[in-house]
């Protein structure tokens, strides 16, 4: 019970405030930071940028053609977690019921055995993309501390969430404050690592997509 | 009658008979006290040929003494304690023991009451048992007397010879209310003033056969029951009340009461989303229930309040949902927003300048130019 009031308490206050902080400096900096013209001549006939920027995000939700068979089913494993994970944080009640108590929002949940389910497919899903990644050498080559690590913050909470709904290896009020102690860690790190992409995915994509389009590479990339 | 017989065991007189001779006196047969044996057995949730056991550790047993000393305490555990003497289990629990100290229970007054103490402590030094309910203020002696005595004074001079002390409710065993915050007492539990072996029976108040039961197995088989790590007999804490909650299927499936009038509260959903403490609160409610098993909280329609757990009183409201924060987990965010912001664009801001001077130092090409933005 005491660790569970820690968590509750300052555990998730300093989490939210670190949070808060460390995606608004990110953000901001990101907004304000020196961007050298491309004084390149535009390919002719070049996409007006913001569609260059719109269509790029499109075009990566899914692998070329000449990649596609070799990696089609680590993209599969990509969604599979990614749309786990959306469903598991948004749509389980006491989730929901966290975020209405901070912002006031709230809306439908699904029934909770729906969401364990799933929960479990998602911590699969995620041993999987580990395994790939670790088992691959050229990714394992590419990967760093950040890679592994963001990986890991994202487990735990997954992990600690579906040993607390199952009551396995200790008291329930001792699980569920691992549950949250694990999430403030995952608070805490999304401002300062590759889990940013949570906020940036869709605008860092975009600013690819127009840089690409400028410098004629979409006659490569059309390629496909 | 029964009252008759408690009254005459409040004046501490130790009784040397067995209590098997003492029933058997008072007529009550060996059948109703197997009885009562099998039925202490199950509530300790002991096989039942644990009931034999205890029938003979009972029939062998002297009649024990016990003090009860109440301190920043509202007297409900008292109450709760009293209130389930049918069908007579606790006027047999009355016969097991000799109540020789007890505010709330004694003939006694004043001078009278006070030398009950001590001639129970005197005649059965080592072997009597402390009963306390209340926490104790350890801040200031003066916030709670007795007979001109602290509290703190008080429990020190009579759990000194005690075999055992039972911290009965969630004050005496975790401080309670009196030491929710900002604890204007410094009330501690018992356990923090002796290093006596200390049983914790907690609620606010606790299950009557949660006291009778633990009380009948010390009896019974002269050593103290398998606890938790807080103290408390498994038989009664080994489970949470979410755990044996009759609404727990509605909380898989999702089907929650939203309100304490609406549609769900009616058909008897789950009250997790107006603040149930169930799934974190360890007691039998669930199981034994209240009021001879007539009903219990949550079977009432009001969700679990946690009172049988440290810090109850703190834990951030009772209709908020356990999943939520503490009230100020937002009390830095604004702040917090604010600074990361101007952080962020204060230090691209110094970046972008850096480097303007530094072209111009170095006379950069014009080509490039900083985007204002
Ligand atoms: S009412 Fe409380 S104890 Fe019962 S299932 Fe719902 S949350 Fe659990």
């Amino acid at each position: 019970m005491e660790l569970l009031e820690f968590a509750r308490g300052p555990a998730l206050m300093f989490s939210i405030t670190v949070f808060i902080a460390g995606v608004l400096f990110r953000i901001f900096s990101l907004l304000f930071m020196w961007r050298t013209k491309d004084t390149s001549a535009a390919h002719p006939g070049q996409k007006p940028e913001i569609m260059a920027a719109l269509s790029d995000i499109l075009r990566r939700m899914w692998p070329l053609a000449t990649y596609r068979q070799r990696s089609l089913f680590q993209w599969i494993n990509g969604y599979v977690f990614h749309i786990g994970l959306f469903i598991v944080v948004f749509f389980l009640l006491p989730h929901i019921l966290f975020i209405n108590d901070l912002t006031g929002l709230s809306w439908g949940h699904l029934p909770n055995n729906l969401v364990y389910a799933i929960s479990i497919v998602t911590l699969i899903s995620l041993i999987a993309a580990l395994i790939m990644r670790a088992s691959n050498p050229p990714q394992r080559l590419i990967s760093t501390f950040d890679d592994y690590f963001s990986w890991l913050v994202t487990f735990l909470p997954v992990l600690s969430g579906i040993v607390a709904t199952m009551h396995i290896g200790a008291r329930y009020e001792t699980l569920l404050a691992l549950h949250i102690l694990s999430v403030c860690l995952l608070l805490i790190y999304i401002p300062f690592g590759k889990l940013m992409h949570f906020f940036l995915v869709f605008i860092t994509r975009g600013q690819t997509g127009a840089h690409i389009a400028h410098r004629r590479r979409t006659t490569v990339l059309k390629g496909e | 009658m029964a009252d008759n017989n408690r009254n005459s065991q409040l004046h501490g007189k130790p009784v040397s008979r067995t209590l098997g001779e003492a029933l058997a006196e008072r007529g009550v047969s060996r059948r109703s006290f197997l009885k009562f044996a099998s039925y202490t057995a199950s509530i300790l949730a002991l096989p039942p040929t644990a009931a034999t056991a205890i029938a003979e550790g009972l029939a062998t047993a002297r009649r024990q003494s016990v003090i009860w000393l109440s301190f920043q305490e509202c007297t409900g555990c008292t109450e709760s304690i009293t209130r389930a003497s049918s069908p007579s289990i606790e006027d047999l629990i009355f016969d097991f023991i000799s109540l020789d100290y007890h505010h709330t229970l004694q003939n006694a007054a004043g001078d009278a009451a006070e030398h009950a103490r001590m001639q129970a402590m005197e005649e059965n030094k080592g072997e009597y048992l402390v009963v306390v309910d209340g926490s104790i203020p350890a801040g200031n002696n003066g916030y709670s007397t007795i007979a001109g005595m602290s509290n703190v004074e008080m429990f020190e001079e009579t759990a000194e010879h005690a075999k055992a002390v039972i911290a009965v409710g969630t004050c005496a065993a975790f401080g309670g209310i009196p030491a929710a915050r900002p604890n204007p007492t410094g009330a501690v539990p018992v356990s923090e003033l002796t290093d006596k072996p200390v049983i914790n029976i907690s609620g606010c108040p606790p299950i009557p056969e949660a006291m009778t039961g633990t009380i009948a197995y010390l009896l019974s088989f002269a050593g103290i029951p398998e606890l938790d790590h807080l103290g408390r007999p498994q038989a009664f804490f080994g489970e949470a009340i979410h755990d044996r909650c009759y609404r727990r299927p509605f909380y898989e499936k999702g089907m929650f009461a939203k309100s304490f009038d609406d549609q769900g509260a009616r058909q008897g959903w789950c009250l997790y989303e107006v603040g149930c403490k169930g799934p974190v609160t360890y007691n039998a409610c669930a199981t034994l229930k209240w009021n001879q098993g007539v009903s219990f909280p949550i079977q009432s329609g009001h969700g679990c309040l946690g009172c049988s757990e440290p810090g109850f009183w703190d834990f951030g409201g009772f209709y908020k949902p356990l999943a939520t924060g503490k009230d100020d987990t937002l009390k830095y965010a604004a702040g917090a927003a604010v600074a990361g912001a101007a952080i962020g664009a204060a230090s691209a801001v110094s970046v972008r300048s850096k480097r303007k001077k530094l072209l111009e130092a170095n006379a950069a090409p014009q080509a490039i130019k900083e985007e204002a933005e």
